[in-house]
C-alpha cells in the first residue's frame, strides 16, 4: 500500500508518454488489467485489517479512476493527433480542375429555335414541323403564289424536276396544318430553308420559324401586340422599339416587314444596321384569303396572322456573331461560346 | 427602281428634307435601299469655252489652251486630252478648286507651260465610274462662267427604291409622285403630253393575231430621223441617275419615257421591217438574234413581234438586233403596247432575260398609257432627232383590255381587320387620293379601281391600301384572347429537346451541317445510296440530298482536324433523304461523332482514344431515356463506310433503326483522314418512342447471387449467351450483371471466358438454393448444347 503514491506517479508519467494506441492498452493493461498491479492491490486489501479497508479501498479506487481519465484523456488526445495527422496527409489541392466528360453544347441556332419555339409554347402554340423536299403546291400555289408570279422570283428555289423543290419557307407546314381543318390554330413552325443564294450575307441553307394564329375576331392588332411582345421578349428589352412597315407577301394581306431599334446602336446608327438606326427582323402580316381559300377555311368566320423569321439573324443580334457562314462551319472554336 | 430626286420633286415637292422623303417612302411600303449623290464632292468648277488650242511645244500629247471661263480673262491652261478643240464649251476647274478625292487645283508649270485650272473628264468629276477617254464635251448652249454643279443640277440624290411585285405601279417617276402626293396631300404634276400632229399620213400595217396577250398596240412611223444627233446633257444625266446608260438618242428616249411614265417602248429601224408588224405566238423553233447578240430557239409559248419574213423581238422582253435601230437608220418605227402580266411573265425566265421592259411587263403595265407614252416619246424624238411623225396606229382588242374592278370595302369588316374604327371620310379621301373612283354605301364604300393598280381586286387590298396611307404605326395594338384548352402530351415520347440535352451532357457539341452534300463524299461514305439531286445547285459540292447524316458529320471533322482541334465530339439531328424523287423517305435522325482521347488532356486525364465502346456507351444513354432498353439491339452487320469488324447494325423493335461503327480505314486513307472516329446515326423516331414507366412493388425478400463464368468460342456473340441466359433463368431473374469477359493465359487459344452476375429475388417469399440450382444447371446445360460454352472451374 505505501507504495501507491509512487505507482500512480509513475502510471501517470508512462500515461503521458506513452505515444501510441497501443503503448497505452498495453498500460492500461499493467496498471488496471485483471492482472494489473492497481488491480493486484485491491486484491490484496483482504489482507489489511478490517479498519483500515475502507480507507485503504478508497485510495486505491481513487488511483484507479484518476488512472483510468489519465488514459482516456491520453487516448482521445492521441486520437485526435492520428486524425489530424491523416487529414493532413489526405489534402486534396481542391483547385485542381474536377474528373469526367466535359458537357458539350447545343448550337447557337438550336439554342435561339428553342427559345423562340418557348416563348411561343408557354402561351399555347404548339410546334409543327414537316418535309423539306417539298412541291410546287404547297410551297407555292396554296400560299397565292401561282406560276409565274413575280413573287416567285422572291425566293431563288432550289428545284429537283419542274414540280419539286426544296422548301424556301416552313410556310408549307401552315399550309399542310390548315388542311387538317381543326380550328383555331396557334402554331409555330421551326426548321431548315434553302435559297438558291450564298456570299457574305447569305447561306444557301437557314432555319426559319414561322407562326400561325387562326381563329375568330383576329385583327392587325393582335398581330402587332404578338410581335411587339415577342420581340420584347426576345432581345429581354422591354423598351425596345417595333415599327411595322408595309410590305407585301402574296400570301398574307395586309402585310408588313418589322423593324426593331438597332440593338447593336440603341438606333444611333452603325454598321450592322447600316445607319439607320432600324434593324428588320421579321415578316408578318394577316392570312390571305386565298390561302384561306386553298385550305378549305372560312374567311368570313376566321381570320388570322401569320409571321416568320430568321432564326440565324436573331442569333446574330443576340449573340453578336458578325459571319453568318460560321452557323455552318462547325467550327468547334464557335460552337464552344454557346455551351 | 432608281430616280433622281429632283426629277420627283418636278412632279411633287412635298416640304420634306431628303432623308424624310425617303423615311416617308420607305413607312409606305417601297422601301428605299439607298440615298445616294448623284455627284462626288467637288468645287469650283465652272462652264468655260475653248477660245484657242494649240499644240505644246516641248510634249507631243499637250495642248495648250485658251479658256475663257466667265472672269473676263481668258485664262492658259495646259490639257491632255485628245478631244480638246476650241469652240468647246467644257467643265472647267478654276485654280483653287477641289475635284473629288480632296485633289486641289493650283497654278502649275508643265513643261515649262503655265496652267492655271484644268478642263475636266466626266470620271474626274466623279459623274463616271470608268476613267473617260476624254475631256466633257458640253452643249453650246451651256453658258459660259455658271457653277458646273448648279448648272447641272448635281446637288441631287439617286433614290434606290425595293419595289415588292405588287407594285408594278410605282416603277416610273410618274407612279412614285402619285404615291408621294397620295402620301403628303399634294397635288402631282407631270410633264405636258399632247398629241404630236402627223406631218404626213404614211402608216405601216399592224396585225395583231394574238390580242389576248396584246390587247393594245399602238404604232407610228417617223422618217427622216438623225441618228447621229446628240442626246441632251439633261436627258444623260436623269438617264445616269435612273441607273440607265446612254446609248444613242432614240434608245435614250424609249428609255427616258419608260422611266417617266412606265410603259416600255421599242424603236424598230423601218427599212429592216417587211410587209407587216405581225404580233403573234412564235412557232416551235423559230430563231432570233437579239440585241445583246445571243440567239434564242423560241417556243410556242412566246410572244414574238415578227413581220413578214419572221420574228423581229420577243414582245415586252427584248428586241432583236437585226430590226434595232442603228446608224444608218432613216425612218423609224415605234411601238408602244399593252402585252398582258402572263403573256410576259415567264418568258424573260425562260430565256434567262431580266429586262427593264420584261420586269414592268410582268408586274403590269397601265393599260391605258400606251397613247400617252407614244405621244410624249414622239415630241421628245422629234425635238431631238428631228424628223415627221406619221399619224398613231392603234390596234385594240375592247374585249381583252382590263376590265376596270369594281371592289367593295365593308366598313364592319375594315374595324375587324384592323382592331380599330377609322373615321368613314378619313377612308373615304385615302381611297379618292389613290385615284379610286369611291361611291359610299351602306355598309361602307364601293370603289372603281384605277387601271395602273394591278394588286387591287379584293376587299383586302382595300383594307391594306387604308392601313398602309393610315400608317401602319398608328394602328392600335392588342395581345389575341384565346381559350386555354390543355392539349395532349405524350408522355412516352422523349422529346429531341431531351435528346440532344443527353448528347450535350456526355461532352458532344451540336452541328448544323448543310442538308446537300458533295456527290463523291457521299459516294465515298454510302456507295450505294440513292438520294434526289438538285437540278440548280449553287455548286458541286452541295448538289445531292445527303442520304445520311454521316457525310456532313465527317466533312465537320475534316474542318476541325484541320484546325488543330484533335478531340472532336459532335452530334447532329436532321433529316436525311432516301431514294427516288417518287419514292422518297425525308427521315428524321440524330447522329454523332467522337475522334481523339476519350476525355480532354487534363491532369487526371484519360487520355486512350475514344473507340467503339465509348460512342456505344454515350448511344445507349440516350437508348435508355425512352425507359425501354430492351426494345433495342445490336447485331453485327457490314457497312460500307464501317469497320467490318466494329461495325453493328442498331434494330429497334427488330427493325433496322440505325449503324454504329468506326470508320472504315480504308474510307479514312480516301479521305486524308489520320485520326481514328466512331459515328453513329439512329432514326428520331425510334429514339423518341419510349414507355409510360410502369411501377413494380419492391420485394421484402432477399436477393441471392450466383455468378458464372462460362468459356465459349472467342467469335460467339455476348449476346447469344445473354439470350440464352435470360431465356432459362426464370421469371425471378432482376438482374445480370456482365462483369469480365478475357481471353489469354487460361484460357485456350480461340476461346474466351465470359463472367456474369446473376441475381434473383421473389416479390413474396425467400428463394431456396434448391431452385436456384435447378435455374443454373438449364442454364449450363442449354449454353453448352446450343453455345458450345463450358462453365469455368
Amino acid at each position: 500500500m505505501d507504495h501507491l503514491p509512487n505507482l500512480v506517479t509513475e502510471a501517470r508519467e508512462a500515461i503521458q508518454a506513452a505515444d501510441s494506441i497501443a503503448a497505452l492498452e498495453e498500460l492500461r493493461v499493467r496498471y488496471l488489467g485483471k492482472k494489473g498491479e492497481i488491480t493486484a492491490l485491491l486484491k490484496g486489501l483482504g489482507k489489511l485489517p478490517a479498519a483500515e479497508r475502507p480507507a485503504a479501498g478508497e485510495r486505491i479506487n481513487e488511483a484507479k479512476q484518476a488512472l483510468t481519465g489519465e488514459l482516456e484523456s491520453r487516448k482521445a488526445s492521441l486520437e485526435k493527433a492520428a486524425l489530424e495527422a491523416r487529414l493532413a496527409a489526405e489534402r486534396l489541392d481542391v483547385t485542381l480542375p474536377g474528373r469526367g466528360q466535359p458537357s458539350g453544347g447545343l448550337h447557337p441556332v438550336t439554342r435561339t429555335l428553342e427559345r423562340i419555339e418557348g416563348l411561343f409554347t408557354r402561351i399555347g402554340y404548339d410546334v409543327a414541323v414537316g418535309p423539306e423536299i417539298e412541291d410546287d403546291y404547297h410551297n407555292f400555289e396554296a400560299l397565292n403564289i401561282p406560276a409565274h408570279h413575280p413573287a416567285r422570283g422572291m425566293a431563288d428555289t432550289f428545284y429537283f424536276d419542274a414540280t419539286r423543290l426544296l422548301r424556301t419557307h416552313t410556310s408549307p407546314v401552315q399550309v399542310r396544318t390548315m388542311k387538317e381543318g381543326r380550328l383555331p390554330i396557334r402554331i409555330v413552325c421551326p426548321g431548315r430553308v434553302y435559297r438558291s443564294d450564298s456570299d457574305l450575307t447569305h447561306t444557301p441553307m437557314f432555319h426559319q420559324v414561322e407562326g400561325l394564329l387562326v381563329d375568330e375576331d383576329v385583327s392587325f392588332a393582335d398581330l402587332k401586340g404578338t410581335i411587339e411582345d415577342f420581340l420584347h421578349a426576345f432581345f429581354e428589352r422591354d423598351d425596345l422599339s417595333v415599327r411595322f412597315r408595309p410590305s407585301y407577301f402574296p400570301f398574307t394581306e395586309p402585310s408588313a416587314e418589322v423593324d426593331i431599334q438597332c440593338v447593336m446602336c440603341s438606333g444611333d446608327g452603325c454598321r450592322v444596321c447600316g445607319h439607320s438606326g432600324w434593324l428588320e427582323v421579321m415578316g408578318c402580316g394577316m392570312v390571305h384569303p386565298e390561302v384561306f381559300r386553298h385550305s378549305g377555311i372560312d374567311s368570313e368566320r376566321y381570320t388570322g396572322f401569320a409571321f416568320g423569321m430568321g432564326a440565324e439573324r436573331l442569333a446574330m443580334l443576340r449573340y453578336g456573331v458578325n459571319d453568318l457562314r460560321l452557323f455552318f462551319d462547325n467550327d468547334l472554336r464557335f460552337l464552344r461560346q454557346f455551351a | 427602281m432608281k430616280f433622281s430626286e429632283q426629277w420627283l420633286r418636278e412632279w411633287v415637292s412635298p416640304q420634306l428634307g431628303t432623308q424624310a422623303l425617303a423615311d416617308q417612302i420607305t413607312m409606305a411600303g417601297l422601301e428605299v435601299d439607298a440615298v445616294e449623290p448623284v455627284a462626288a464632292a467637288f468645287e469650283g468648277v465652272v462652264v468655260a469655252e475653248v477660245l484657242e488650242k494649240s499644240q505644246h511645244p516641248d510634249a507631243d500629247k499637250l495642248s495648250v489652251c485658251r479658256v475663257d471661263d466667265g472672269s473676263g480673262e481668258p485664262v492658259q491652261v495646259v490639257c491632255g486630252a485628245p478631244n480638246v478643240a476650241a469652240g468647246q464649251k467644257v467643265p472647267f476647274a478654276r485654280v483653287g478648286a477641289v475635284l473629288p478625292g480632296d485633289f486641289k487645283i493650283k497654278r502649275a508649270k508643265l513643261r515649262g507651260q503655265e496652267s492655271r485650272g484644268m478642263i475636266c473628264s466626266a470620271s474626274e468629276l466623279g459623274l463616271e465610274e470608268e476613267t473617260s477617254p476624254g475631256i466633257l464635251e458640253l452643249p453650246g448652249s451651256a453658258p459660259v462662267g455658271e457653277d458646273f454643279r448648279a448648272w447641272l443640277g448635281l446637288d441631287d440624290h439617286t433614290i434606290e427604291v425595293d419595289l415588292t411585285p405588287n407594285r408594278g405601279d410605282c416603277l416610273s417617276l410618274k407612279g412614285l409622285a402619285r404615291e408621294v402626293g397620295v402620301l403628303n396631300r399634294l397635288a402631282v404634276t407631270g410633264p405636258e403630253v399632247a398629241a404630236v400632229a402627223a406631218s404626213h399620213d404614211e402608216t405601216f400595217p399592224v396585225r395583231v393575231e394574238d390580242g389576248e396577250r396584246c390587247p393594245r398596240y399602238i404604232g407610228r412611223l417617223i422618217k427622216g430621223v438623225d441618228v447621229g444627233a446628240e442626246t441632251p446633257l439633261w436627258m444623260v444625266e436623269r438617264l445616269r441617275r435612273g441607273g440607265v446608260r446612254s446609248i444613242d438618242p432614240v434608245v435614250d428616249v424609249t428609255n427616258y419615257v419608260m422611266l417617266e411614265l412606265g410603259q416600255p417602248l421599242h424603236a424598230f429601224d423601218r427599212a429592216n421591217l417587211s410587209g407587216a408588224v405581225i404580233v403573234r405566238l412564235a412557232r416551235e423553233g423559230e430563231r432570233l438574234v437579239l440585241l445583246d447578240g445571243q440567239e434564242v430557239s423560241l417556243d410556242d409559248s412566246t410572244l414574238v413581234i415578227a413581220d413578214e419574213r419572221g420574228p423581229l423581238a420577243i414582245a415586252g422582253v427584248m428586241g432583236g438586233e437585226h430590226s434595232g435601230v442603228n446608224e444608218q437608220t432613216r425612218d423609224i418605227f415605234l411601238e408602244s403596247a399593252f402585252f398582258t402580266p402572263l403573256a410576259v411573265a415567264g418568258q424573260a425566265r425562260t430565256y434567262g432575260l431580266h429586262t427593264d421592259a420584261s420586269h414592268r411587263f410582268e408586274r403590269g403595265v397601265d393599260p391605258r398609257l400606251a397613247r400617252e407614252a407614244a405621244e410624249r416619246a414622239t415630241a421628245l424624238l422629234l425635238e431631238i432627232v428631228g424628223g415627221d411623225a406619221g399619224p398613231l396606229v392603234e390596234v385594240a382588242s375592247e374585249a381583252h383590255l382590263p376590265e376596270a374592278r369594281r371592289v367593295v370595302l365593308r366598313s364592319a369588316r375594315l374595324e375587324q381587320a384592323l382592331g380599330k374604327a377609322l373615321a368613314g371620310e378619313e377612308v373615304g379621301e385615302i381611297l379618292e387620293r389613290l385615284g379610286m373612283q369611291v361611291e359610299t354605301t351602306e355598309s361602307g364604300w364601293r370603289v372603281l379601281v384605277p387601271s395602273w393598280r394591278f394588286d387591287i381586286a379584293i376587299e383586302e387590298d382595300l383594307i391594306e391600301e387604308v392601313a398602309r396611307i393610315h400608317g401602319y404605326n398608328r394602328l392600335p395594338v392588342r395581345r389575341p384572347q384565346a381559350r386555354l384548352g390543355l392539349r395532349p402530351d405524350h408522355e412516352a415520347r422523349t422529346p429531341l429537346a431531351r435528346l440532344r440535352r443527353q448528347m450535350v451532357a456526355r461532352g458532344y457539341q451540336e452541328a448544323v451541317t448543310y442538308s446537300f452534300v458533295a456527290p463523291d463524299l457521299q459516294k465515298t461514305l454510302l456507295p450505294e445510296a440513292v438520294s434526289p439531286v438538285l437540278a440548280n445547285p449553287i455548286s458541286t459540292d452541295l448538289s445531292v440530298m445527303r442520304a445520311s447524316l454521316f457525310p456532313g458529320l465527317v466533312r465537320a471533322l475534316q474542318h476541325n482536324l484541320n484546325r488543330q482541334q484533335s478531340r472532336v465530339r459532335l452530334f447532329e439531328s436532321g433529316l436525311v433523304f432516301r431514294g427516288e424523287l417518287d419514292d422518297l423517305a425525308q427521315i428524321p435522325m440524330l447522329g454523332a461523332l467522337a475522334c481523339g482521347s476519350r476525355e480532354p488532356e487534363g491532369w487526371a486525364g484519360n487520355r486512350a482514344p475514344v473507340d467503339f465502346f465509348d460512342l456505344k456507351g454515350d448511344l445507349e444513354s440516350l437508348l435508355a431515356m425512352g425507359g425501354d432498353a430492351e426494345a433495342w439491339r445490336f447485331e453485327p452487320a457490314e457497312h460500307p463506310s464501317l469497320h467490318p469488324g466494329q461495325c453493328a447494325r442498331i434494330l429497334h423493335r427488330g427493325e433496322e433503326a440505325g449503324w454504329i461503327g468506326t470508320l472504315h480505314p480504308a474510307v479514312r486513307a480516301q479521305l486524308g483522314l489520320k485520326a481514328e472516329a466512331v459515328l453513329f446515326e439512329v432514326r428520331l423516331d425510334a429514339l423518341t418512342h419510349g414507355r409510360v414507366p410502369a411501377f413494380m412493388p419492391l420485394s421484402r425478400f432477399p436477393e441471392v447471387r450466383r455468378d458464372l463464368a462460362f468459356l465459349v468460342d472467342e467469335d460467339l456473340p455476348v449476346q447469344a449467351l445473354l439470350d440464352t441466359l435470360r431465356a432459362e433463368a426464370g421469371e425471378w431473374l432482376i438482374e445480370c450483371r456482365l462483369f469480365d469477359v478475357y481471353q489469354g493465359k487460361g484460357v485456350s487459344e480461340g476461346r474466351k471466358s465470359v463472367a456474369l452476375g446473376l441475381t434473383w429475388q421473389h416479390p413474396s417469399r425467400t428463394l431456396n438454393d434448391e431452385e436456384i440450382n435447378k435455374l443454373v444447371d438449364a442454364i449450363v446445360n442449354e449454353s453448352r448444347q446450343h453455345l458450345g460454352a463450358e462453365l469455368r472451374g
